[in-house]
Parts: C-alpha cells; structure tokens; sequence
C-alpha cells in the first residue's frame, strides 16, 4: 500500500522532456531517497507534486484516491509539504509568524480578520515541545537562528500542516555533520508517526544511512526504485549516470615542490571567527581544509584573499612577506578563488558565458586606446569552453541557463584567466552532479600537475580523504591539526575537527 | 559585564544612529532659537506633521514591500481638487459648480478617498500582474493622476483658477480644535492607531510583512500575492488620499498642484524612521518619530533663518545618511 503513486508523469518545457513516463511510488512511513544528477528531473517532479509545475501527463494517487494538484495551498491542505533548499523563510519575523503564515489562528472564527497571537503562541510552543525543539522560541527572530534551527523550523511548519508526505530538496547541504545527526534524529520521530519523507540529496553515505527506498532517475526517465539496504555507493553511482564510474577520483600523484604560500597567525578582529591559523602551501600540493561547518574555514581564506579583515597575521608568497588587503590585490598577488556561493558571489546570471569568462581578467583585453579586444575575448572563451569541455550551447549563452556544474567550470576558467599560482576553492563541488564532480577533480589535479598550488575547503570526507595531499583541520576558528591524507581516516578528521567545541 | 554593556551602547548608536544625529540637530536648532520650544510652535509643528503622518503612512505600506508609491504627491492634488471643488461657500464669487447645493461634508471626502483608492489598487494591481517594478507603475500614474487633474482643474467655468472659499464645516477638519487639541492631530492620531492595529493584529497585516520580507515564502505558504498587493496599494492611495482631503481642509483651498514633491517627503520620513527599502521591516512608531523629526527640521531651519536652497541640501544628505545607516544595519558585517 502506498501513500503516494505518481504514475506516468511527463512534462516538457520549450525545447526539452524534463519527465518521460516517470513512476514514484512512497510508502508510509518511510524515508524515500529521490536520485539523480543535476539534471535529471528530481526538482521538476517534485514541483509537479508541489503543485509549482502541472504535468502533461500522469496520474498521482494520494492515499489510494485520484487526486489533481494545481496549487500548493491544494498539495498543503492534501499533506504534502517541501522543504526547500534556500529555506522559504521570513528573516524579519517571528518564528511563530513564520509556521503558521497563510492559515493564522484567527479571534473568532476563520472568517476574522483578526489573529489570535495567544493561540498562535501557544500552538508553536506545543509542536516545538512535541518535536524536541526546545531552543527554539515562538518569538525569535528568524534571523538571529541558525541555517540548522531555521530548517527545525521549516519541519515543524510542515509538520503543523499535519503533513503525510514531506519533501526535503538537500536538506543537509548546509548542515555540520552533528546538525546532520539531529535532521536524522527528526527524520526518524517523522517516521515514527507514520510520515513519508521524499529526501532528495547528492550525498551517497547520507542516503544509504537515512533511506528505506531509492528511486533513481536518469535524464528525466525513470531508472528504477530498490530497497536502500541492496544498494551500495557504486551500485547508485552506475544506475545514475549509466556506466561504471569504477573511480570517483583521478588516479594522479603530486609532486610536492618548494614553498608557495605560507600564513602565519591569521587572527580575526572578531573574537568569535578565527584565531592563530598558520598553514603552507607548496607547488604542485592540494591542501584540504576539513572541520565542521562554522569552523571559520571559509572566513580564514577569504582574509587570506583580502576579503576579510585580519588583525595579526603575515603573508608569505614564495618565501616573501606580502600584503593583501583586497580582492584587487589578491588577484595581482596570483591568487584566485572559488566562492562557496555560486549564485551568489560567483555568476552574473543575466551576463552570457563569455562575459561570465573574461570578467576577472579583462583588464587584459584593453587594447592601446583602452577599448576592448572582442576578437581575444572570444579566442579566450572559445578555448576555455573547449579546455573545460563546458557543454553550453554558445559563447552567448546566458549562464544561468546552464546546469550548476557547468557554471562551476565556467567559474573555474574565469580564474584560470588570470593565470594564478595559487587556486583557492570553497566547497568547488557542492550541489553538483556526480559526473561533473569529477570533471572539476580531473581540473584540479590538472592544475597540481602544472605546479600549482591549490586550496579546497569541503565539508565531504571523501573528497576530502580522496582529493588532497594534506588536510588541515579547523575547530572553532582555530586549526586542530594537520594530517597526511593517505595515512589518516575519517575518524581522526572527526575526532580534531571536533576539538575545541564545546 | 562592563564591556557587554559598552558593547550595546555601541550596537544601540549603530542602530540609531540617523536618529540621534537628526536629535542633536533639533537640539542645535533649539538651542539657536529657544522659541520654537513653546507650546504654541510646538503645536503648529504637530498640525504640520498631521496630514504627513497620514501620508507616509500609506507610503509605508508599499515601502514595506520594496517599492516606492511615486504617484502619491499627485495623488494629495486630486483628492485635494476633488473635495475643495464641491465644498465651497454658497455665496462666494468663483465657485468650482455654480449650482451646486449644500452636499454633505462626508460625500466629497469619501468621493475623493475612493478615488485614491482606487488609483492605489490599479497600481497593485498592475505591480501584481504585469510584474512592473512599483517605481514604474507609480511613475506612470503620477503623470496620469496629475494629467486627469489638471483637465478636471481646467473645466469651465474654473478654467484652473485656485480653489477657494471653502465651507467652514469643511475647514474645522483641518484647522479647527477642540480645547487646546486640533481637530487634524487627532484625525492623524487614529489613524496610527488604525494602522499600527492592522499591520500587527491582523491576517492581512502579517501578509504584508511577509509578502514584503521574501515574496516566494508567503507565495508557497499559499498566501494570495495579488489579493495582499492589490490591497496594500489600495490602502497606501486612501491614506495619501485621505492627506490630500485634510491638505485642503487644513490650507483652505486647493490648486491642481497641491502636493507636489510631498511623495519625497513621506518616503524620506519613512527611511529615516527605520523602514527598510528593501522590505520587510518597519513600524508606525517609527514613521511617526520619522515624520515630526522632519518636520521640526523643515520648521526650524526657516526659523532660524536658513536659506530655503541650504535646507534642501541639508534634506538631501539626511536622507543619503538615513539609508546609509539603515543599510549598514542589514549588511553581513565582515
């Protein structure tokens, strides 16, 4: 018996099938992962149950009945509630503002239009109590709450919609790995009340430790559903993306050469961020920077690259002290960097590929007169494109067209424009599909192999263990320790990233 | 324990900045012309501030979801146009209708806010529908108010000539006290109350908020984004409207470019008085402080004698610094 039936499910957009005769079948009470890359139509069918899209074609049955979703406010008064990747929350306003948005307790009937706060109040205290949220207040502000308690907050708005089937878009991709342990834990007192959960993540440990069924889907077919406990990492990599990926890193040894880049006592002015960092950089290495999330990593580098203010600290770049104040003198510096933010520090949505591409180097297509050289532009897009094997359909193109990999890669030749010798990338694979995670991992190796030196902060062990020569730890903004990554293991990395918490 | 306190004075004069700036600059007036303290200009500052309040208050409403209502000056011309040209004196010279009889004050006025009303939700409705940046929207039927206005200000036998000789029963609403209080500080007194009652008390005040503070969660919460929109522009034209009505009331009169510019003035209240152009946040209290600290300052710079052109320039660099500070606020401190 299922909770829900999507059966036959098409829809095409303008140019592509983003659903071909897709099946999804939930039973109740369980966790059931929805897999695919980037691309695949996870997002678009559960818009389509969402009542975001309206399918072409298709059926869904909910509870065994027939049942036609053109709205959310009809999928939410059904049972079925998505917790969105960016959380759809309201910065500005109370937590119990934000749960009972659109259906407040109202004085005197539902026809009032007056709120009743008393009830209001009363009513998120009790569902925050029933779900073992006790840090959260009614009456705090969604701002001063964490990524992690602003998600507890979603899940329990969609639990007040006495949901049967909640839909969880990434739900762990901004979560450390013990806020990850607790998302777990209301999972499984979701479970325990009979709830579906359709979780949606590109994180194969995570899925095959939280998941009852997995549904995997392929270029907007349906590939197939199986028990999560007959299937392995490399059983869900090769049915995702249709061939073996025997590997999920480049094979590749560095050769570590002589000093790049050194920081010593990297102290932020804010007592809360970063403290006494010290780390080195040599040619040729990957330097990981492993700890949880809220380590400060992302913080540290973006001082080194003069984003942030530092207090105390030297910067050495060949054995010389330097001094880098900001992004301009980075980039002079030879230094670039990947943001974590794609969409946010990273693209011009509304700018072509080419544009996107020469941004960060176009000081250097000034000809004589200070105009720009459109011919070198497009020489230098043409062969970023080709080098990359970024799949766009033209130079013009705009990039937010483009699937989140390929932007990524867009991301990466715009720095290697500029020539640098020392590639700083934050979180370079997140939200990316598992074939073009390794087309960027190919890249990086590539550019330990010219010589130069790069820096990944990931939040994934494996990338982590897999990728790097040396992983320097973080704990609460200071560094626990430095390990060899060949001769360490998840465990150790844990055991220092979890140092001086608490 | 001391640090924490010397850290929240610090937090509470980053926060408050613009307002203890503008403070000191009343203090500096007063103490310049310790005149304008008496009970007296103090009182005409407020019958200033009245008809104000009431407009930036309608303003809020859109500020609060981003956009700006630049149509609003006008808007204070036709309501004022509206109401002044049916409530004239039976024996004066030039009136707007000739033969027109003793109407009820109440039916020009509710003529004049319905008109406004309507204006505000054909703008929320075309911000709604059409997904026209409310700077556009309003943009455009500031010229159409201002053109309808000025044809209706130019019928025969008026021919644009200014309105005058209004009905004292009219004019008491905007110029008449009751004791010591004026009639126009209590019109604006309710209508804070009013206001502050919907935007915290009701449905379609936490819409507002919410449809302002990130449109996409109220839209998946199934919150209905044309109905709040439509409404909100509506109440933001009866307000301005409502100003405009109370504008000639408290004048006497009415020309078809009364109100001009005043939009700049109730947005600038807004900002100063903390509501955020990026949507969202913001309160009556706030507008209200906003307001008569812009007032006092309009006021006392003339009153000290300050050269009119000088007083625009030093309005300009508030409202730079106003949102300047209120930006800072929002901004992730790196």
């Amino acid at each position: 018996m299922y909770v829900l039936e999507m059966d036959h499910v098409s829809k095409a957009f303008p140019g592509v099938k983003a659903l071909d005769d897709v099946t999804l079948k939930v039973r109740p009470g369980t966790v059931h992962a929805l897999m695919g890359e980037n691309g695949a139509g996870k997002s678009t069918l559960m818009k389509c149950l969402f009542g975001l899209y309206s399918m072409d074609e298709g059926q869904i049955s909910f509870n065994g009945q027939p049942v036609n979703i053109s709205s959310v406010k009809e999928a939410l008064s059904l049972g079925i509630s998505m917790i969105h990747q960016e959380l759809h929350l309201i910065p500005y306003r109370s937590v119990m503002e934000n749960i009972w948005l659109g259906r407040y307790p109202r004085i005197g009937g539902s026809k009032s239009p007056v709120i009743d706060h008393k009830a209001m109040y009363e009513m998120t205290a009790a569902l925050l109590k029933d779900l073992n949220l006790t840090t959260i207040q009614p009456t705090d502000l969604l701002r001063t709450l964490s990524v992690s308690k602003a998600q507890s907050v979603e899940i329990a708005k969609a639990v007040s919609y006495e949901s049967k089937i909640i839909i969880m878009d990434e739900p762990s991709s901004s979560l450390t790995e013990n806020e990850v342990e607790h998302l777990f834990t209301i999972i499984r007192s979701l479970k325990a009340r009979g709830v579906a959960i359709i979780y949606i993540s590109h994180k194969m440990e995570e899925i095959l430790k939280i998941s009852d069924d997995v549904t995997i889907m392929r270029d907007g077919k349906y590939v197939g559903t199986w028990p999560a406990n007959e299937l392995t990492t490399a059983t869900i990599i090769k049915r995702m993306v249709g061939r073996d990926l025997t590997h999920r890193f480049p094979s590749g040894e560095s050769v570590i050469g002589s000093e790049l880049l050194r920081i010593e006592d990297y102290t932020s002015p804010n007592p809360r961020s970063f403290k006494d960092v010290s780390l080195t950089l040599h040619k040729g290495e990957i330097l990981g920077i492993g700890g949880l999330v809220g380590a400060q990593r992302t913080e540290v580098m973006e001082a080194v690259f003069g984003l942030r203010l530092h207090s105390v600290g030297k910067l050495f770049i060949d054995g010389k002290e330097k001094v880098c104040n900001s992004a301009y003198d980075a980039k002079r510096l030879g230094m670039a960097l990947l943001t974590e933010e794609r969409r946010a520090t990273g693209i011009f949505p509304v700018l072509s590929v080419q544009e996107n591409l020469v941004i960060a180097n176009i000081n250097a297509y000034k000809n004589k007169n200070g105009l720009l050289n459109a011919a070198k532009m497009a020489a230098d897009t043409k062969k970023s494109i080709k080098d990359l094997d970024i799949k766009t359909p033209s130079a013009r193109t705009l990039i937010k067209s483009l699937s989140g990999g390929n932007q990524q890669k867009v991301l990466f030749a715009r720095w290697l424009l500029t020539v640098p010798d020392i590639l700083i990338l934050d979180e370079p694979t997140r939200g990316i599909d598992v074939g073009a995670k390794y087309e960027i991992y190919v890249i990086m190796r590539e550019l330990a192999a010219q010589g130069k030196g790069v820096i990944m902060i990931s939040s994934e062990m494996p990338e982590l263990l897999g990728m790097t020569d040396r992983i320097v730890v973080m704990s609460e903004g200071r560094v626990a320790g430095t390990v060899t990554s060949k001769e360490t293991n998840q465990e150790e990395i844990m055991e220092l990233a979890t140092k001086y918490v608490g | 324990m001391g640090t924490l306190n010397a850290k929240r004075v610090k937090q509470f004069v980053m926060d408050k900045a613009i307002f203890l700036v503008l403070l000191l600059l009343v203090i500096v007036i007063a103490v310049i012309n310790p005149r304008i303290l008496r009970l007296q200009v103090l009182r005409d500052i407020l019958m200033m501030s009245s008809t104000k309040i009431i407009m930036a208050l309608g303003m809020m409403f859109v500020i609060l979801t981003g956009g700006v209502d630049l149509g609003g000056g006008r808007l204070v011309g036709m309501a004022a146009v509206i109401s002044a040209s049916m409530l004239q004196t039976a024996d004066y010279v030039r009136r707007f209708y000739p033969d027109l009889g003793q109407v009820p004050v109440i039916i020009p006025i509710l003529l004049a806010v319905a008109v406004g009303t309507l204006f505000g939700m054909m703008n929320g409705l075309i911000v709604a529908k059409f997904k026209v940046p409310a700077f556009i929207a309003t943009l455009s039927s500031m010229l159409i108010i201002y053109g309808i206005n000025s044809i209706y200000f130019n019928m025969p036998p008026n021919n644009s000539q200014p309105i005058g000789g209004l009905r004292a029963d009219f004019t008491f609403l905007g110029s008449g006290s009751v004791g010591f209080v004026p009639v126009i500080v209590v019109f604006a007194a309710l209508v804070s109350i009013i206001v502050w009652f919907v935007l915290n008390k009701t449905v379609f005040g936490k819409n507002v908020y919410a449809v302002g503070g990130n449109p996409e969660a109220a839209a998946v919460s199934g919150i209905n984004i044309t109905k709040t929109l439509v409404g909100l522009f509506g109440v933001c034209g009866f307000l301005i409207a409502l100003s405009g009505v109370l504008e000639a009331a408290r004048t006497g009169g009415a020309t078809n470019n009364y109100g001009n510019g005043y939009e700049l003035d109730a947005i600038a209240s807004c900002v100063v008085g903390g509501v955020s152009t990026t949507g969202g946040v913001g309160t009556v209290s706030g507008v209200i402080a906003g307001v008569i600290i812009f007032s006092f300052i309009n006021y006392g710079l003339t009153f000290i004698g300050v050269n009119p052109y000088w007083q625009n320039i030093i309005k300009g660099v508030i409202i730079v610094a106003a949102v300047s500070f209120d930006i800072r606020k929002y901004v992730q401190k790196k």
